[in-house]
């Protein structure tokens, strides 16, 4: 499915990515937003956040084909390159594995998700849809 | 979750108001009050309420405050900081982290909650205008209102620190110069480079005068930063005062290789402004000249004594405010710690010992009589990619002292030891491009090294021996940040009952500064942990207690089959609602199912159980694309089927490697491309070689007796019968086996989980050999068994690892934890002990049975194929991040530096489009032409 700027909602434009069945429970995949890579992911309970592709601690863009989990609340992914494990509400490094960030910093860009009607749509700022536009 | 998201990279400064006007009122008050004038500040049984005043509010302010609160259980003293920064301390040291994303308030140093004591006092954005030494008074000035207040102190602390250096070079006082000392300072940067950087849609070009540790952290800011990044050192070398000439050699290539410039023995002459009046250009004294659009000068620091000396109290020769041993100036009831006192003649930039002197002068204030112990001059470099360390005597001041120097430009490691002239005290040492041995090298300065001192200097791992392992003595100090030894760390364990490494950090602040010495830590921990009895945890995460052994029998026997079911019947009973199992213990599953036969390993829930490695069946490489391993058992390969690996590799522009165990590896592939490379394998009539799971590998052999003039059997039959029997079967770890046709041993059997060795009556098999970090070799199973006796006894040893060994522990360690060691396995897998040989060799037997080909099976199944998709809005888009570069014939990822240069090159290009700048060509991930 390509990508379709649905509609702007607030100061926030929306884009469609996928169908929710789409996604895989536990299993994340790679979207392309405005140009940029988002990791989407799917909780059990039909819950879709959205981080960074980009995984700070390699610079590779992998993120979203770690191991999805938890650690106490907070649902987790955790970087299949070296193993950090991120909060995926907040992009914050819960364990960053004694290592530095090479690209960025260690805590993750989140955006917005939204379902409706089926469809999994990924928030960006309007400025930032615009200039990609 | 409609709202619109902040900006992630505005930092935020949290502002405090409101407070001030109240603050200085009450210490008007304060100053008012008549000073006990007669008791010497310090002494015991003073007045109850003394008031003790620290100018400067950086990091050895804050420890000064934090130990005083710690330690001063009667509150003999309330304290007043006065800062001139407008926030409170913060880790001065972790300043660049600040470049790669953190965020102002990350840099904050301890409890919050020691500003909200009400003994302390902290005035912020507050700088002291003078001393009155005879009334005891400090004036300070509010830096916004220009409010004046004064202070009345019975003890009174500098803690002033230093300002930046600026050279006397003509244009440094130009828009785009700075320094780099406070976040202020850093923010400015940050901004300057962004604004720039937008403005002119190009990378910045930086440059960074001075080559010492500044300097460097400096440029790697600014690289960070997306900046182009040149350090201009004045003397011969980087680091001069940390690193010799070796050192600095290796340190130069180190740098480069991180894509900073170095112009080493370059005397920067003048900064010329452009057009726009901002820097633009560099001057050098040798003629040369530089473009660029921001410049940090990092030349050194000056201690701010300013206020003792117009207090007139005594400075060194190159500047700070004289100290004893006590860190007290000439004036008793006036002291001076970190960057601004100079003690024993010298002012030291360096945290630790700016820490030891705060808690000097917490003792003398309580009554002790602590000295200052002596500099540790210690330093890591905290970059990137560069590794280097310095401590003690670096330099081999010493008279007599032995140098021993290992150095290896290729890998880019140079690193020395210093000893005594009898070759057996510590003295110091340089460890450039690899400093693993820091952590256990340092708390053994000045102390007998035991065994080859050599040992520590080579890369880890090499020689038979390696490193030594030392007991630490109880008073070697482990963490110098914050000045905690092996004995604190020791008690932390037995007196404190600190059970993890997280609680010991608590409980002794070690490793919470710069972190350098956490390897160390965890060692004595670990150690003490097991020496006093405490088991230690086998639990395998949070989510589960048991053991992955544990685990393993008991989803065996209930028979569960989903990861949900296992959770809820075999997980802890505590969990949240919301536990899902982690990165930890969902492989674990993974595995045991996979041991179990429970089918294939993209099927259903089990598919979210694996790392990417084994969810798409290949080894995610470094830039997240992946290599491909074919099965070739026993290393044998037709001509037909090494045509078809070598026409894939070239169809899909794959990088080819003969790998370890005698196969091919073919590098570069994109997760979208692996089914189409695939389809192509197994219509070849190739296999999964599972190179990406923790499962059999490989089994090497030598070409045996078929055609070798020594071989007794065949070799390359047995390594073919026994890979083919043992594939795709999960475990622990990943297995490997070796057969070799004679004595003479050519396929290294001995380096292998399972070795066998031909003999003229048959086969002797060894078992617990690997390579890798701890090499061990196989030791001797049994002798001379008949090829079936020898593959039941395989069949079961195997089996037996694969049930009751831990997470990632391979067949050598786990042998040593079966109860009777390799006598104990013996037993069980030849006389049958336990009495389940004959449950293992069903086990295996059902194996051998149910094993299918991983990738066959995906590729007849178009709902698996789906998870190959680059974007799931776009499933046949490259990655655009890959980028490769020719070398020797075939690509390789472009590093970071080519990468920038790439982006640089297009940038300036009309159209977007240009050769890169120097050499290397790079190629937008593997665009060969691919033919399905």
């Amino acid at each position: 499915m390509s990508a379709v700027v649905l509609g702007t909602s607030g100061r926030t434009a929306w884009t469609a990515v996928c169908h929710v069945a789409d996604l895989v429970p536990e299993r994340g995949a790679a979207a392309l937003v405005g140009g940029e890579q988002v990791a989407v992911v799917r909780l059990v309970d039909g819950t879709v956040l959205a981080v960074q592709n980009l995984d700070p601690f390699s610079g590779a863009h992998v993120l979203s084909r770690g191991i999805v989990g938890s650690r106490g609340d907070a649902p987790t992914l955790a970087s299949p390159m070296y193993k950090q494990v991120f909060d995926l509400r907040t992009g914050e490094c819960l364990d960053p594995v004694g290592r530095e960030p090479v690209a960025g910093g260690a805590t993750l860009r989140t955006w917005p998700v939204r379902v409706e009607g089926g469809l999994v749509l990924v928030g960006t700022p309007l400025a930032a849809a615009r200039a990609d536009a | 979750m409609d709202e619109p998201t902040d900006a992630l990279d505005g930092v935020t400064q949290p502002k405090h108001h409101g407070t001030s006007g109240e603050t200085s009122a009450a210490y008007r008050r304060d100053g008012q009050q008549p000073d006990a004038a007669e008791q010497l500040p310090g002494s015991q049984g003073g007045p109850v309420d003394q008031h003790l005043v620290v100018v400067g509010g950086g990091m050895v302010a804050h420890r000064l405050v934090e130990a005083l609160r710690d330690r001063d259980a009667d509150g003999a003293w309330r304290v007043t900081v006065l800062a001139e920064e407008p926030r409170a301390p913060y880790d001065r040291v972790a300043l660049t982290s600040y470049f790669s994303g953190r965020n102002a308030e990350d840099l904050s140093l301890g409890q919050p909650e020691l500003w909200e004591d009400p003994r302390v006092r902290l005035v912020r954005d507050t700088t002291v205008t003078a001393i009155d030494r005879a009334a005891r008074t400090v004036t300070a000035r509010r830096n916004d209102t220009d409010h004046v207040t004064s202070y009345g102190y019975d003890a009174l602390v500098l803690a002033t620190g230093s300002s930046a250096a600026v050279p006397p070079v003509e244009g440094t006082d130009l828009p785009g110069v700075f320094v780099y000392r406070t976040v202020d300072d850093v923010a400015a940067l940050r901004g300057w480079v962004e604004e720039r950087a937008a403005r002119w849609k190009r990378p910045v070009r930086g440059a960074v005068v001075g080559g010492g540790l500044l300097g460097l952290e400096a440029a790697g800011a600014l690289q960070a930063l997306g900046a182009q990044s040149t350090v201009i050192q004045f003397g011969p070398r980087l680091m001069p005062l940390q690193v010799d000439e070796g050192g600095g050699e290796a340190l130069r290539r180190l740098i480069n290789a991180t894509g900073v410039a170095v112009r080493l023995n370059t005397s920067t002459t003048a900064l010329r402004p452009g057009r726009d009046g901002a820097v633009r250009r560099m001057d050098f004294a040798n003629g040369g000249r530089l473009d660029v659009d921001v410049v940090v000068l990092a030349t050194g620091v000056r201690p701010r004594d300013e206020l003792a000396r117009a207090a007139g109290l005594p400075v060194g020769q190159r500047g700070g405010v004289v100290v004893d041993e006590a860190c007290r100036t000439e004036d008793p009831a006036v002291w001076a710690v970190g960057e601004v006192a100079c003690i024993d003649g010298s002012c030291i930039g360096l945290v630790a010992p700016g820490y030891a002197m705060a808690e000097v002068v917490v003792d003398r204030l309580l009554g002790g009589a602590a000295v200052f112990p002596g500099a540790d001059t210690a330093t890591k470099l905290k970059l990137a990619g560069v590794d280097v360390a310095s401590f003690g005597d670096a330099f081999a001041a010493t008279p007599g002292a032995l140098e021993l120097v290992h150095a290896d430009p290729v890998a880019g490691i140079y690193t020395k030891i210093v000893l005594s002239d009898d070759a057996s005290t510590l003295l110091g040492g340089v460890l450039v491009g690899d400093a693993s041995a820091y952590a256990s090298l340092r708390p053994m300065l000045g102390r007998r090294l035991e065994g080859d001192p050599g040992a520590y200097i080579l890369p880890e791992g090499a020689g038979s021996a390696g490193r030594p392992q030392t007991a630490l003595p109880d008073d070697a100090a482990v963490c110098s940040c914050n000045n905690v030894t092996a004995g604190t760390v020791r008690a932390a364990v037995t007196e404190h009952g600190c059970t993890d490494l997280g609680a010991v950090k608590a409980c002794t602040r070690a490793g919470t500064s710069c972190g350098s010495c956490l390897p160390l830590v965890k060692k004595l921990v670990t150690t003490e942990l097991e020496k006093s009895g405490v088991t230690v945890s086998t639990a395998l995460c949070e989510h589960f207690d048991l053991s992955r052994a544990q685990l393993f029998d008991a989803v065996r026997v209930s028979g569960l089959r989903t990861f949900s079911e296992i959770l809820a019947r075999h997980g802890r009973q505590d969990l949240p609602a919301a536990a899902r199992g982690c990165d930890i213990c969902k492989p674990v599953v993974g595995s045991i199912l996979g041991s179990l036969g429970a089918g294939h390993v993209l099927d259903g829930e089990n598919a979210t159980l694996q790392d990417t490695n084994d969810h798409v069946m290949a080894n995610l490489q470094k830039d997240g694309s992946y290599s491909v391993v074919p099965r070739m058992p026993g290393g044998e390969v037709t001509p037909e089927g090494l045509i078809v690996v070598g026409e894939v590799a070239r169809d899909f522009g794959l990088y080819t490697k003969i790998t370890g165990g005698q196969r091919i590896d073919m590098f570069g592939a994109r997760l979208e491309q692996l089914p189409a490379i695939w389809r192509r394998l197994v219509d070849a009539g190739f296999e999964s070689g599972h190179a990406y799971g923790k499962s059999l590998r490989t089994v090497k052999s030598c070409v045996g007796s078929t055609w070798c003039r020594f071989g007794v059997q065949d070799s390359v039959a047995l390594a073919v019968e026994l890979e083919l029997r043992y594939r795709g079967l999960r475990s622990p770890h990943k297995i490997k086996l070796g057969v070799s046709g004679c004595a003479r041993e050519c396929a290294e059997a001995r380096a292998k989980d399972v070795g066998v060795i031909a003999t003229d009556k048959g086969w002797n098999v060894y078992v617990g050999g690997n390579g890798g970090f701890t090499p061990r070799h196989a030791q001797l199973l049994a002798e001379d068994l008949d090829t079936e006796t020898l593959v039941r006894t395989i069949d079961r040893f195997l089996m037996y690892y694969v049930r009751t060994a831990d997470r990632l522990q391979r067949t050598a360690p786990w042998i040593e934890d079966v109860e009777g060691g390799l006598d104990g396995v013996r037993a069980v897998v030849m006389d049958d002990s336990l009495g389940i040989a004959a449950d293992l060799d069903a086990a295996m037997a059902a194996h051998v049975e149910n094993y299918t080909d991983e990738w066959r099976a995906t590729l007849d199944d178009p709902e698996k194929l789906a998870r190959f998709a680059s974007f799931v809005n776009a499933p046949t888009t490259p990655d655009p991040s890959l980028a490769y570069v020719p070398e020797r014939g075939q690509v390789r990822p472009a590093t970071a530096a080519e990468r920038a240069q790439h982006s640089a090159a297009r940038a300036d290009g009309p159209g977007g489009v240009s050769e890169p700048r120097a050499g290397a060509v790079l190629v937008a991930g593997t665009t060969l032409e691919v033919r399905r």
